[in-house]
């Protein structure tokens, strides 16, 4: 009976944050676990993870992680690159991506890998196809329609304004 | 500044009315904009499986690791995937209405036991109840890349022949079962009735 209670805070301490609250005196501990209950309902909370740092072979391999990481998009915290982001899936996919590289897949190939499982979100910089081209072209046709209709106006008003008088020269 | 300009002629009415219309146009984009920014599911990304085959894996069970459960097994009937872990406060939250749904035995509903310690998750099992008919757990979280998922909980529906039919990322509510999981269940039992007898019981 007595082991119960130590048992039961032990386990709730392993509350959605993660391991870090044990170390807490109770009061701090309580106030700390209501706040941290309230928050991650929402956000998705954290798991288990595998601690120890990518393991690059060489300094070239790094810099190509690095450039390639910072290509792709987290499917979490989605303003981010896989590069910057701490989610929990932006961990997995870095040892992943790492994992593809050392078995030789091209970055084209591992873009590719990701896109079939996540879909074109995860590139920041997507191919294109028809069923994208307005997003790449449509800017463009906004311009040139701009562009159109500034000339228009502008032809329109030479034909009726007179040449400039002397005071308008001036500016 | 200084002199005032010669009046320009009129706008023909056309330009007017395009000009309006373009107008009144962006202003319905500007709304649009602004109402779909407020809806809660705007992060959420469509799952890049739906319509294809669910990914070929091979997990160990929740409750005996030692048994090991593929994806071929699986087949046969459709089953509904939920994707949870100890850690997760929504999975908590989803629980009660993911019982229910499975109390229903409409269809399968399998747990995927995502990135959590085994202890853990036994654990978590037997305070609140196991409405799974099989738990398989995926430590690493390897395969759980090859479903596409970002976060947990996420219930994916995959058919009878294994192609993941529908997804759902957040917890679970009443109101999702009942406007889309149902009827993509209905969808699947019509689209089954009409060329083969029921479904073969799996496994």
């Amino acid at each position: 009976m007595h082991s119960r209670i130590p048992r039961r805070l032990r386990r709730t301490e392993a509350c959605p944050v993660g391991r870090a609250a044990h170390r807490c005196a109770l009061p701090a501990w309580v106030g700390l676990c209501f706040a941290l209950l309230l928050v991650p309902a929402l956000a998705l909370a954290q798991a288990v993870s595998d601690p120890t740092p990518l393991q690059y072979r060489d300094a070239a391999e790094e810099a190509r992680f690095h450039a390639l990481a910072a290509e792709l998009r987290c499917v979490q915290c989605q303003n981010q690159s896989l590069a910057d982001s701490n989610a929990q899936i932006a961990h997995d996919l870095r040892r992943e991506v790492l994992q593809l590289m050392q078995q030789g897949r091209s970055d084209a190939q591992i873009k590719q890998f990701l896109v079939e499982r996540y879909g074109e979100f995860v590139l920041y910089r997507p191919a294109m196809e028809a069923r994208n081209s307005l997003l790449w072209f449509g800017p463009l046709g906004v311009l040139l329609v701009g562009a159109g209709t500034v000339a228009w106006v502008v032809r329109r008003r030479s034909r009726q304004v007179q040449p400039m008088g002397e005071s308008e020269e001036r500016w | 500044m200084s002199e005032p300009r010669p009046a320009a002629r009129p706008l023909p009415p056309v330009a007017i009315v395009i000009g309006v219309l373009f107008f009144f146009g962006l202003l319905g984009l500007m709304v649009y904009g602004v109402m779909k920014s407020g809806a809660p599911d705007r992060d959420i990304l469509p799952s890049a499986l739906i319509g294809k085959p669910a990914p070929a894996f091979e997990l160990p069970v929740l409750h005996d690791p030692t048994l090991k459960v593929s994806s071929n097994q699986l087949r046969g009937a459709p089953y509904v995937l939920n994707v949870w872990g100890s850690w997760c406060a929504a999975c908590r939250e989803e629980h009660p209405v993911l019982t229910r749904f499975a109390e229903t035995k409409r269809v399968r509903v399998i747990g995927y036991n995502w990135k959590d310690e085994p202890a853990d998750a036994l654990r978590w099992l037997e305070q609140l109840g196991n409405p799974f008919v099989l738990v398989l757990a995926d430590l690493e979280g390897r395969t759980a890349i090859d479903w596409g998922v970002t976060a947990a909980p996420e219930t994916f529906l995959v058919d009878a022949s294994g192609v993941v039919r529908w997804k759902y990322s957040g917890a679970l509510t009443q109101r999702v079962i009942d406007t889309q999981l149902l009827p993509e269940l209905d969808k699947l039992d019509r689209a089954h009735a009409q060329p083969h007898t029921p479904p073969p019981p799996a496994n």
